[in-house]
């Protein structure tokens, strides 16, 4: 049977689907145990304060309230601190400066919304009004909280001088700074990155189960990457040792990276079971979601890009600091070095490129990875600074771009920050978004907005994103705390279908659906007899979870592996079935045949006898089950082109997005149709940081965009149908020829929609978001 | 307080704090968990069912207010084997990813093509305002509803 309309390159339905539109998904709080108890943290009120003293007496007298557990509490238990998993070397060459970050605070708390005590509770109602009751003497002190200045300011942390955690560079500074003295013309912009909270629909959530009978610990909670989680837990934070603690991530609600890490509340979550006897179950409020999950973004950049008479690239200077909130986060340290600097070749031939990026405490909340990490920031300078270059030179912005791209007889392209990239045609996006938007039509177009009284603007992005972390080896040298492989297994049943284990996670990708694709299609299998579990320790046996558009190149490229391990055992059993050589059975669309003959035996057949093993191979093992882990060559690199019009009101400010193309390079693509609406998710997320989306902190730290209310999340209104389309030169390096999808759509959209919103405007910059109050100022010549 | 209501066609009493929100009724007291709580500031949608025959967000209505009610949630449209024409249409069309906000999406959708004609995609875009996807870009959730309301509207004139 051919697998057409479910292999791979079909835009199958998505299986999880149905349970999500019938009401039938499990999300972590649909979960329920019995005699379960719940859980509300006690924050701090204050961006930097010492605790003095924590009264619980009132609190232990609300009724419902079982028992009430502190940072001293945890801490005399002897758990240790959340982690930072990525070491960074600074210039020279020491060791970054790791603040210890307790789960519950227990002498200072150093954020708004730091949670430094748990109530336990009957109900959800007892547990907050336990939490309101419970009475804390701070003592404020002096927060740190403007970007800019904190190197300046007072001393967050004990032993760490000017609040950095680290001074890092990379690339050849005397080189760039030679190529910028002899450079025709300089081009110079000073650029914020806003601060984004992630705000997946689905709150965090986690629920804790301890057996007292037999020790063992089960944690459900809201995770990208449960196996990560059950090794932090295990090894660093020590609340149960690996084999005893299991964690399910459900059904997940979305994350864009804020569900990578691991979390105060799930630690103390699982560690409070325990402590109660009873399971305890905590869910955020949306406010808690705005405090305590980590944010992103949040740079501030000086930047220069020098060009020669003609118009080439010479140098790219770029100096950033990097805001990481009062603690290193799980990625926090990475996100702003090794997933920035090293993207800011992007598609260009600069010959010499330097950054330096200075990472600071603040007290506000830990900054991490959140869709794209790094990428996007260093696609904003670097697509800014350029488009603002062709400006300043009365340049073409396409042709600027396209005149320093690097060409496809120049892969392997080894970049002055340390990337190769491996295959690449950037001008066939290029090319490819120019018809979409009708770039030749474009001055017509905004003559005719001229008319009425609006200003129309275009703008470019042309992006390189770096994806599939990768290999281990190399990402470990440079501080990375885990190996960055992935699990799969494929267990063919003895009724010939096939459960699949991955260690990849879904919270909206729709891997049960692609990854059945994938195996169905390498084995030959009914898309229908594959079933895709993942998502739970206690079934899967590793992995490292989704981040980093990373599931289908390294996820999907460990089950091609697996798929091949398959076929090869099944060929010794084929050919003892057929009495041939194994030489001379081969495999095809699910059958094994044998060379010369007519004869074949399907996978099915030789699935049963692997189980069944009436007449076997004597020196073969039975059963048919097999696993791999694949440990990726080189980064992917997907790319593209994203180009923004907008149209501005003159009389209110408001920037109408009337047009965003997105012409992506994914390499080889499974499921069309779910690539494509993972590009729609990013893009209406990067247009959110350009247009609506601002996470404000006032001079007390206090969260002003604490809400639904204050921060402008997109809604349907505020944006277009958008036109994406794809060109594809395949990755050479992994069994699939895949890239990765999952961020590119936050990656590019962004600056283009800047440099739409400037070029209508005539401004050089304008801090995001592009607001209509802002804009109007600027109409208004404020 | 003692509260009587009919959700999905059945009649149920409950026993519940009179804070207790519609939303805590479905999901807590009767087990109907495809409704979902997304915030705390009536914001997000996610928690849309519809009550006597229109929308409302179920974490705006106290128990006092759902005394009497007809409620019909996510659960009560259609089923697995038997999809309504807008949970048809959002499959069809690839208007979910993560779920989340997807049974709100849906209660709303179908609300707003009962009450509109002729709707177009600035109108559907209008029309779900009050309701938050983090993950699609809503793109497709418009044409799923579009999609939808051919159906539905097509078959309601016969
Ligand atoms: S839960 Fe967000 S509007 Fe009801
Ligand atoms: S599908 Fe995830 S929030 Fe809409």
């Amino acid at each position: 049977m051919s697998n057409a309309d479910t292999g791979i390159g079909a835009s199958v339905k998505r299986r999880e689907d149905l349970r999500f539109i019938t009401g039938e998904g499990t999300y972590t709080d649909d979960l329920n145990q019995p005699g379960q108890t719940y859980a509300a943290f006690v924050r701090s009120p204050y961006a930097r304060a010492r605790i003095d003293a924590i009264d619980v007496s009132d609190a232990l007298n609300v009724d419902g309230v079982i028992m009430i557990l502190t940072g001293a509490d945890m801490a005399a238990d002897g758990l240790g601190d959340l982690p930072c998993g990525w070491m960074v070397k600074q210039k020279d060459g020491s060791d970054m400066v790791t603040a210890p970050h307790p789960p519950l605070a227990t002498e200072l708390v150093n954020y708004v919304g730091e949670p430094y005590a748990l109530v336990i509770a009957d109900s959800r109602h007892a547990a907050r009004q336990g939490a309101e009751a419970v009475m804390t003497d701070f003592h404020e002190l002096n927060p740190v909280v403007n970007l800019a200045s904190a190197a300046q300011s007072e001393q967050i942390h004990a032993g760490i001088p000017d609040n950095r955690a680290y001074d890092w560079e990379l690339g050849d500074k005397p080189a760039t700074e030679a190529a910028l003295a002899g450079a025709a013309h300089i081009t110079r912009l000073d650029l914020i990155n806003n601060r984004l909270i992630p705000n997946a629909m689905e709150p965090r959530a986690a629920l804790g189960v301890y057996e007292k009978g037999t020790g063992d610990y089960t944690l459900y909670t809201t995770s990208q990457n449960p196996h990560l989680e059950r090794l932090v837990l295990s090894a660093f934070v020590q609340v149960a040792p690996e084999h005893k603690l299991r964690v399910v991530a459900p059904d997940v609600g979305g994350g864009f990276g804020s569900k990578i890490f691991v979390y105060a509340e799930e630690t103390a979550v699982i560690w409070a079971a325990a402590k109660v006897g009873r399971p305890v179950k905590w869910v955020a409020d949306r406010s808690e979601s705005f405090l305590a999950d980590a944010h992103g973004r949040d740079h501030v950049t000086h930047v220069e890009l020098g060009l020669d008479q003609s118009g080439r690239f010479v140098g790219l200077k770029v100096q950033t600091t990097a805001n990481l909130g009062a603690y290193l986060s799980l990625f926090g340290s990475a996100v702003p070095t090794y997933l920035y600097g090293t993207l800011l070749a992007g598609q260009y031939r600069t010959p010499n490129i330097y950054v330096e990026v200075q990472g600071v405490y603040t007290n506000t909340s830990p900054v991490d990875a959140y869709r794209g990490a790094g990428r996007p920031e260093a696609t904003y300078v670097l697509e800014r600074v350029v488009e603002t270059a062709a400006r300043e030179l009365g340049r073409d912005p396409a042709d600027l771009r396209r005149m320093n791209m690097i060409q496809p007889g120049d892969f392997p392209y080894q970049t002055p920050v340390a990337l190769v990239y491996d295959i690449g045609d950037y001008e066939a996006s290029l090319d490819r978004a120019l018809e979409a938007i009708d770039y030749q039509g474009f001055p017509a177009r905004r003559i005719a907005s001229k008319d009425q009284g609006k200003r129309r603007g275009i703008g470019f992005a042309c992006y390189i994103e770096a994806c599939g972390l990768a290999p281990s080896q190399l990402a470990i040298q440079l501080g990375a705390g885990v190996g960055l492989y992935e699990s799969g297994e494929i267990r063919l049943n003895p009724t010939g279908n096939a459960t699949v284990f991955t260690g990849s996670h879904s919270h909206g990708q729709g891997h049960e659906t692609t990854f059945a694709q994938i195996v169905s299609d390498k084995l030959g299998i009914p898309f229908d007899d594959v079933e895709v579990v993942h998502g739970d320790t206690g079934r899967v046996e590793f992995g490292l979870g989704t981040y980093g558009s990373r599931s289908l190149a390294v996820g999907g490229s460990a089950l091609m592996m697996a798929g091949d391990k398959i076929i090869a055992k099944g060929r010794r059993i084929a050919a003892h079935l057929m009495q041939a050589s194994v030489d001379d059975v081969s495999f095809e669309d699910g059958k094994f045949l044998l060379a010369a003959s007519n004869q074949s035996v399907t996978i099915q057949e030789v699935a049963f006898a692997a189980y069944v093993p009436t007449s076997y191979p004597e020196d073969l093992e039975p059963g048919l089950s097999e696993k791999a882990f694949y440990d990726p060559k080189n980064f992917t690199y997907p790319a593209g082109t994203h180009i923004a019009e907008v149209e501005i009101d003159e009389a209110t400010g408001e920037v109408d997005l009337v047009a965003l193309v997105a012409v992506d390079d994914f390499g080889e693509i499974i499921n069309p149709m779910i690539v494509e609406g993972q590009v729609h998710g990013g893009l209406a997320q990067g247009v959110g940081q350009a247009l609506l989306e601002h996470g404000i902190y006032d001079e007390q730290g206090q969260l002003v965009t604490g809400s639904l209310m204050d921060y402008c999340m997109p809604r349907a209104d505020n944006l277009p149908d958008f036109i994406v389309d794809t060109t594809i030169t395949p990755c050479t390096h992994n069994p699939l020829g895949a890239k990765g999808c999952g961020e590119a759509g936050a990656i590019g959209s962004t600056a283009a929609v800047m440099n739409a919103v400037t070029d209508a405007l005539g401004v050089k910059d304008l801090s995001m978001p592009a607001t209509s109050e802002k804009v109007w100022r600027i109409l208004k010549g404020e | 307080m003692k509260v009587s209501l009919t959700v999905n066609g059945s009649k149920h009493k409950v026993d519940v704090p009179s804070n207790t929100l519609l939303v805590d009724i479905l999901r807590d007291h009767l087990g109907l968990t495809g409704t979902h709580v997304g915030c705390d500031t009536s914001q997000c949608g996610a928690c849309t069912v519809h009550l006597n025959g229109s929308s409302v967000k179920s974490c705006t209505i106290l128990a006092g207010q759902a005394e009497g009610v007809h409620v019909t949630t996510i659960e009560g449209i259609g089923s697995v084997t038997d999809l309504h024409p807008m949970q048809a249409a959002f499959r069809d069309r690839h208007a979910l990813q993560c779920g989340f906000c997807t049974p709100g999406m849906i209660m709303s959708a179908i609300d707003l093509v009962n009450t509109s004609k002729g709707l177009d995609n600035r109108a559907v875009r209008e029309g779900l305002e009050g309701n938050i996807c983090r993950c699609t870009g809503y793109h497709n959730i418009v044409a799923a509803v579009l999609q939808a309301a051919e159906v539905m509207q097509g078959s309601s004139d016969e």
